[in-house]
Formats: C-alpha cells, structure tokens, sequence
C-alpha cells in the first residue's frame, strides 16, 4: 500500500451569481426575462425585464377609429378578453354620454363573470402546475372549454370576441345558450370543489405555498396592487362594490378576503372568487329581460341588416360607421373595471375627431409584476416560481 | 344621490384649496386637478398624507406637439379609504423634467420609466432610469405625435451573419393614413353650409 497523499484543504468561495430566468420558461408565464441574484439558492434581487411583447398597441389605436380600437384589447390580457373590452367600451361611452341598454348590461356583467371564471381557471391550474401539480392543469383546461364555447357562440371567436362594444354588445344571445349557461352554473360548484380536494388541503401544496411571498396591507398598497392579490392582503376593495358599473349594483355577492397575504391567500381568494361569479352569473340569468342589445342611435351602433335591405338612410349610417366611424366629444375619462386580475383602467383623451387622440391602458399586472423583487427577495429560487404563479401574470396586458 | 354630491363637493373644495392646484375641477363626475411643474411634489406629499391617496394606479403622459409646454403628464391617484380618485395633471415643456414620485408610491417607479421610454420625459430622483417597454438599445420615444407608427427600424435574421440584425423599415405598401374628417355629422362644417349645421343641432 502506497502512503495516503496528504490531505489537502480548499478553499472555496462562492459568490453572487447572476441567473437569467427565462424569456423562454414555462413558469415565467410567457416573456418575462428575470434576472436573479442569486446567494446560493436565495434571492438577492430580482430585476424583471418586460416589454418583450410590446406591440404598441396605445400607439396602434391613436391610428384606428373607436371602433376598430376594441380588438385590441382582447389581445392584450388574452387569458381574459372581455375584460378588457369592458374598460374601452365603458370609457367611449362616457366620452360619448350615452348608456346601454339593460339587455346590454345584463349580458356584459354577465360575460364579465364568465371570464372572470375563465381566466381564474387558468391561473389558478397554471400556479398549481408551477408548483408540481399536474391534474388541476388537465381538469382545468377542459372545464375551460366549456366556457370559451360560451364566447364562441356569443361572439364567433373564442378569444378574440370583440363582443363588448361601445353602446352595448355585438349581437344578442343565439337561442339555447341561457339555457346551456345556467346547466354550467349548475355543476361548476361540483368542479370547484374537486380542484380544492386536490389542492387546499394538500400537504405538498401548502408546503410550497403557504407564507411564501408574504405582503402586508400597507405595502401591498403602496406598490399599487388591485384585485385578488390585494384582497388576499386583508383589503376588501372591490371596484364591482365600491365603484360599481352597469349592472354590478344590483347583484349580490360577497367580496372574499384573505388575512396573510401569501399565496395560499391569493388562491384561496380566487377560489372563492370563482363560486361568487357562479352566484352572479345565475343572477344574471334571472333578471335578463329581452330588449335591445346596443343602443339605437345609429350613429353609434349599426342599424339592422334587414332594415338596411329598405332604408337609403339605414345603408348611409352602416357605410359611414364602417368607414369613418363616430365623432366623439372632446374630453378625457379615466375609467376602471374589476378585470380578474385587479383594476384594469384606460385613461382615454378624445379630441373631437374619430380616433382616440391617446388611449392609455392601465394594466394590472404591471404594478403585480414590479413588487416581484419585494416579494422574492430571501426566498429560494423555487419560491420565486410560486410567487409568480401566484400573481398571476400575463405579459399581453403586461407590454401591451 | 344628493348626500353623495355634498360630499364630493366638499373633496373637491379642500382640493382646491391645496398650494400649488391652478385648477380643480369635476370632469364627467371625475376630480381633475391640474398643478403647477414646481409644485407638484409637494402637493402629492399633502395629498397622500392628508387625503389618504394611498395609491397612485397610473401615471401616463399625452403629447400636444403645438403646445408650448408640451407635454401633460397625468396622474391617477386612488384612495381606497375615501372611495375617491383624483387625476393630477402636470404640465411639462420638452427636455424639462419632473421631480420623481417613487420616494412617495414605489409603485411609481415602472410608471416613471414608462412614461420617460415612450415620451422622453426625464424624472429627477428616480433611482432607476432604464427604459422599460422598447427594445434594449432602443432610440427615440415611440409615443410622441412625431414618432411614426411603423417606427424607423425593423429586425431580420441574417444567415451570413448568423444573427438578428436590424435593417431600415421597409415598407412593401406606403403607409396609409386616410382623412375622415368629412361633414357628414361630423366636428367641420364646411363653406356655406353653417345654416345647415346650426339646424341640426
């Protein structure tokens, strides 16, 4: 046996280290490049690098009529379309001073919850996935499918439905489709609490999710949160409630709160939120009475296409709507809807003509997404994944 | 209904009020206040303070290029204490800069880049000044009136050098850019025709 060659010490030092988290990783939820600073597995800081899907979209709609703006805005939050539109189609019609119709609201408060419910599927099975849980994912799509059939049979598209327009909706409910919704209402409960099954109680779950992320009131104010992730904090505030648009006055519902502000709150606000919306939505149902679905100015809204088979004046308002649009007074409005993930404004500034002199899109995940480095910094790596599912990120609205 | 007006009204006077407001208004049922470029600071200090606008849920900037300030920048504060929004409009002439709210709201600071990426606007005190939206190296201010809509500047991928690489914008149909302002109910009257036009509304 040879001699043991004496044992050497080393030293070794480990420094910060930089990581760049995505643009192209599935738990980045889209585009979001991270860049972590990294103490072993903690987070020093954390410095996100938005605007790779920026499309200049608030520069796109200063160069298109009122009308041809509204597509834009399904494809900004695209998890959740309508949402969206809601803001732009109530902001023009404020500028413009005219309401629609109770149909009209009915049906938009309506399809507000149904995407309410849409898009809180997928962020919610989407966290849960982040985190290691694949069936939520699974059950979650398909219970999905159901509800983009809904926009699909109002609309014609499944995301980009362009239904909520200023003055009102596109079109009315096809045939069947109240009775279809309200069978939805009916079993969805059922599903909610199958997803909880897997996911609340979970031991595995709660471990990755629970005090992680942690931000109080104060602090989730000051970075401007809104929506689910400000409730979870202990804040009730509700712009259904507290500012309430169309319809939203004369439902009833109750505003879920959470008390620690981590993101088992922010989950279990969502799942609550969702069994409110089913509440809502079969109020909806109950209270909907025909009528028209836009307004009948049809300087505003298109005529009829049978009317315009007879009437010269019909076929002029049709022609000028579809090519000049509408004027709309000069002035400028701030206004706000509760999308899904939290005040969703646009700030639109009209000088007479028929384009918006300049529409700016408030979005919501873009102070969410700013507070990451607040909520990240001393947790782990694999923390940082479920604060980001956690948020609720998505980068359309995000870099607009 | 009327309880809620006195109340509004009362917001709307104590606002006013404020050193620093030249205006303060309501605005389709909105508080618009417009304030003075030097002023500003200290006039959002009092109004997160006194008035409880704990939130500031958007800062945006809209250029008017004929203007000799030419630049406003709004500010969307929100009380969720009160239930009241305030819009703060700042004026602010081209290569002026504005003193930074982030040390008032953190959330400010995105926003601040926001608006400095798209318009060009400097903020003073704001400790991280990078552009945000565009492009890494990206030059000029997209959202300025002056800037064009397709931009000056497109990307490609070149396989001789086996990178993206950017090229001048080149258009394969000129850009279009229809004129809608007819009198067909519309904001100009034309020559002779004002009789008819008084008519109607």
């Amino acid at each position: 046996m040879s001699e043991l060659a004496p044992r050497t010490s080393k030293t070794v030092e480990i420094d910060n280290h930089t990581i760049n988290f995505g643009p192209q990783h599935p738990a980045a939820h889209g585009v979001l490049r991270l860049i972590l600073e990294m103490d072993g597995e903690v987070v020093e800081r954390a410095d996100p690098h938005i605007g790779l899907l920026h499309r200049g979209t608030e520069k796109l709609i200063e160069y298109k009529s009122y009308l041809q703006a509204v597509p834009y805005f399904d494809r900004l939050d695209y998890v959740s379309p309508m949402a969206c539109e809601y803001a732009f189609a109530l902001a023009t019609e404020k500028l413009l001073g005219i309401t629609a119709p109770d149909r009209a609201q009915w049906i938009r408060v309506m399809f507000s919850e149904i995407t309410r419910v849409l898009n809180h599927l997928l962020g919610v099975s989407s966290f849960a996935l982040d985190c290691g849980a694949l069936t939520p994912g699974l059950w979650g799509y398909v219970e999905r499918e159901k509800l983009l059939e809904f926009h699909e049979a109002v609309s014609g598209a499944r995301f980009h439905s362009n239904y909520f327009r200023p003055g009102g909706v596109a079109k009315d409910l096809p045939a069947g489709l109240v009775d279809d919704i309200a069978a939805w209402a009916e079993t969805f409960p059922k599903f909610i609490d199958d997803v909880e099954a897997l996911l609340t109680g979970n031991r595995i779950w709660k471990q990755r999710v629970v005090d992680i992320g942690v931000i109080p009131a104060e602090d989730a104010l000051a970075w401007g949160f809104s929506g689910p992730c400000l409730r979870a904090s202990g804040i009730a505030w509700d712009l259904r409630r507290s500012q309430p648009y169309d319809k939203y006055s004369e439902v009833d519902f109750e505003i879920p709160v959470g008390r620690h502000g981590d993101c088992y709150d922010r989950y279990l606000v969502r799942i609550a939120e969702m069994r409110e919306s089913v509440k809502i939505i079969k109020q909806c149902l109950q209270k909907m009475k025909p009528g028209p679905i836009k307004v009948q100015d049809h300087k505003i809204a298109p005529p009829t296409r049978a009317a315009m088979k007879q009437s010269m004046e019909a076929l002029i308002h049709h022609f000028k709507l579809y090519t000049e649009g509408y004027h709309v007074p000069a002035g400028a409005t701030y206004t706000v809807v509760e999308a899904p993930k939290g005040e969703f404004g646009v700030y639109l500034v009209s000088d007479g003509t028929n384009r918006p002199y300049r529409c700016k899109i408030r979005s919501t995940g873009f102070s969410h997404l700013q507070a990451l480095e607040t909520l990240a910094k001393g947790h782990m790596l694999a923390d940082t994944v479920a604060i980001i599912g956690s948020l609720d990120i998505v980068f359309g609205e995000i870099d607009r | 209904m009327a309880d809620e007006s006195i109340k509004a009204d009362t917001v709307l006077d104590a606002v006013a009020a404020l050193p620093g407001v030249m205006v303060a208004r309501r605005d389709l049922g909105e508080l618009v206040v417009e304030a003075a470029q030097g002023d500003a600071y200290a006039l959002f200090t009092r109004l997160r303070d006194e008035f409880a606008f704990a939130q500031v849920m958007d800062i945006c900037g809209v250029d008017f290029p004929e203007r000799a300030a030419r630049f406003d920048v709004i500010y969307n504060l929100l009380s969720v204490t009160r239930n009241e929004r305030v819009r703060v409009v700042v004026q602010v002439a081209d290569s002026l800069s504005l003193t930074s709210v982030s040390s008032l709201w953190p959330s400010a600071t995105w926003w601040e880049r926001e608006v400095w990426d798209l318009f060009g606007i400097p903020f003073e005190g704001l400790a991280d000044h990078r552009r945000i939206l565009t492009d890494y190296g990206f030059e000029g201010h997209p959202l300025r009136k002056d800037f064009p809509l397709t931009g000056y500047v497109e990307v490609h991928y070149d396989d001789e050098q086996k990178s993206v690489v950017y090229d001048k914008v080149k258009l394969t149909q000129e850009f279009r850019n229809f004129d809608f302002l007819s009198p067909w109910e519309g904001m100009t009257t034309l020559p002779g025709d004002e009789k008819a036009r008084g008519e109607r509304k």
